[in-house]
């Protein structure tokens, strides 16, 4: 018990340093693609980490994360757009390219959307709950589609860089410490979550609800925050994203984006803390070095999927450190 | 005389052309016992899973502290004193004994929504979930994963996680089920003291067990007490000896 523990934290620290190590190096040598490729994998991540609270603490299977990570997208591609119009944004509002502001608006927008949608969803489960999700996400992607103010199915392009306070954006490395500084500190929410006492709720509520409900706690209270929890920081990830491409369009919305995420953390370790790093890196490395080579990579990635789930459940991290324990 | 701590008059449940629940009309005075006893099948579960809320009745009350239950789910039913144990285990098995038991102490103290200090450093959980593993006999099982406990163990766990919520009533469905003698005879002991704490609706097929301890027993048939008395009245009555008890008593 304690061994394994101790193992996973190596292994944890180990990719933590990996994945700043990497683009600090490319950087000094004038590699930039790389700290783009690490800037991807650490806002993937993030999503993904997003979704591990809903799917791996509370055993939710959102298949509609796509739409909080496009929402968020689309919160950062709105009010650049505004911006660089130099019109109002809402309500007589001024639009503003600052981060911090266009994060804020992103995750609460995202909090205010999944609130309904994680009281509507919640009250199916198994694969209703995953029709249900995948549904909402779609209605959202149809609208974006077809909306033509901010791009329609073309999307929406984000002419310049959103800023923050004392960091120069437009840089790869200055915007990749900024999303890996997000993935640290929602990763440390995540831990903090499933230490504490809402955590041991919501993951008995995932083995047992019937036990949670007989000792007066109500499963669907605790999910519903979870959800809610979980949109939020997806969301957050999405506005990264945008600003990233400098571009956001419908497909951030899609159902293959809600797949990929799941993907993500199946490949990581599930309910894993470093699960969705993991699976964002090795997804972004077979993306770009197998996508280099074939077209077919996906049918790797596939073959790995399926080597993950039939031998080892618990992911790479589970393969490296051995079966999760609680206390 | 006392009040009863719970009343469940005229209750009546079916499942399809199946009667489950027929009339039935029961009470649980403070400080007592009372077993419900009656063949597989009489309907004893069913009856169990309406006073806590998992199933719905067709028609009839069941008043617990002189509140109406209906309209209160099973999670407010807890919360509202009613603790039962399952027949049939029913734990977070990748928990260990101790977060089980813990998952009812933070249940009682009525915090679940804290999402900073870890549990496994918070004393006010972690001390009295060992207190009561204590008391069940499991503290030395107290890190093991509920899936890997034995049979037995997991039914001391389902009646340590039920103290754990310092319950007005205990609703218990076979808790010595599969326990063998040794085990159902330190559960009889533990029992008869905690009655004093709260009375206790205790289902149960393990006869000697009932004898020992009940002040009143009631008998299920098809759905409707056939019978309710003392242990001596249950034990001479014929019809009861016909329909449940055979020449064993
Ligand atoms: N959810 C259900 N749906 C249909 N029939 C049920 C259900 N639950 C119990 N029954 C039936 O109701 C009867 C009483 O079951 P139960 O309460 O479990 O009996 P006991 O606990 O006395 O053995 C049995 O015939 C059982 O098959
Ligand atoms: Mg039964």
């Amino acid at each position: 018990m304690k061994a394994t523990g101790a193992r996973e934290i190596i292994a944890n620290a180990t990719i933590a340093l990996l994945l700043l190590a990497v683009p600090l190096a490319a950087s000094a040598m004038g590699e930039p693609f790389y700290v783009t490729l690490a800037t991807r994998i650490t806002i993937l991540a993030l999503a993904a980490a997003g979704l591990n609270i809903a799917l791996g603490l509370g055993g939710l299977v959102s298949f509609g994360h796509a739409a909080f990570f496009g929402l968020g997208g689309y919160a950062a591609g709105i009010m650049a757009a505004h911006a660089f119009n130099a019109e109002p944004f809402f309500l007589g509002l001024d639009s503003t390219t600052s981060m911090p502001v266009i994060w804020l608006v992103a995750i609460v927008t995202c909090g205010l959307v999944a609130l309904p949608i994680g009281a509507i969803s919640l009250r199916t489960s198994g694969v209703y709950f995953i029709m249900i999700t995948l549904a909402f996400a779609q209605m959202i992607y149809y609208f974006a589609n077809s909306w033509p103010a901010y791009g329609g199915q073309d999307g929406l392009p984000i002419f310049i860089r959103n800023t923050f306070p004392g960091v120069n954006t437009a840089q790869p490395l200055p915007f990749f410490l900024l999303c890996y500084a997000a993935l640290l500190l929602a990763l440390l929410m995540f831990w903090s979550l499933r230490n504490s006492r809402f955590g041991a709720a919501l993951q008995a509520a995932r083995q047992n609800s019937v036990r949670v409900s007989a000792v007066g706690i109500a499963p669907f209270n605790v999910r519903l925050v979870a959800f809610v929890i979980s949109a939020m920081v997806t969301g957050l990830a999405g506005a990264l994203f945008a600003d990233l491409n400098r571009f956001v369009s419908p497909s951030m919305l899609s159902w293959h984006m809600s797949g990929e995420l799941i993907v993500l953390i199946v490949l990581g370790g599930i309910g894993r803390l470093f699960g969705p790093v993991a699976g964002a890196m090795l997804f972004v490395l077979l993306e770009h070095f197998l996508g280099g080579v074939t077209e077919r990579w996906q049918l790797f990635l596939g073959l790995i999927l399926l080597g993950v789930v039939l031998f080892a459940r618990g992911g790479l991290l589970g393969m490296i450190a051995g079966k999760a324990r609680h206390g | 005389m006392a009040e009863p701590v719970l009343t469940i008059r005229e209750l009546e449940k079916s499942f399809g052309a199946l009667k489950a629940t027929d009339g039935v009309s029961i009470d649980l005075m403070p400080g007592e016992i009372h077993a419900l006893i009656g063949p597989n099948g009489a309907g004893k579960s069913t009856l169990i899973h309406q006073v806590s809320g998992s199933i719905k009745p067709d028609r009839g009350t069941i008043h617990f502290l002189g509140q109406d239950m209906a309209g209160l789910d099973v999670a407010a039913r807890a919360r509202f004193g009613l603790a039962r144990s399952f027949q049939t285990s029913s734990l977070a098995q990748e928990f260990s004994a101790l977060r089980n038991v813990m998952l009812a102490v933070q249940a009682k103290q009525g915090s679940s929504l804290r999402v900073f200090r870890p549990v496994m450093r918070d004393r006010s959980l972690i001390e009295p979930a060992l207190a009561i593993l204590e008391r069940v006999g499991l503290a030395g099982r107290a890190h093991v994963p509920a899936a890997e406990l034995s049979h037995g163990e997991r039914r001391q766990l389902e009646i340590a996680i039920a103290l754990a919520l310092e319950p007005k009533a205990f609703l218990l469905d076979e808790p010595m089920a599969g326990m063998g003698p040794e085990g159902s005879k330190v559960l009889t002991g533990f029992l008869d003291d905690l009655r004093h704490e709260a009375p206790i609706l205790l289902v149960e097929h393990d006869m000697d067990a009932v004898f020992a301890l009940a002040d009143r027993i009631s008998v299920l048939v098809y759905g409707r007490i056939i019978a309710s008395g003392t242990v001596e009245e249950i034990r001479n009555d014929p019809e009861v000896r016909r329909a449940y008890l055979g020449d064993a008593a």
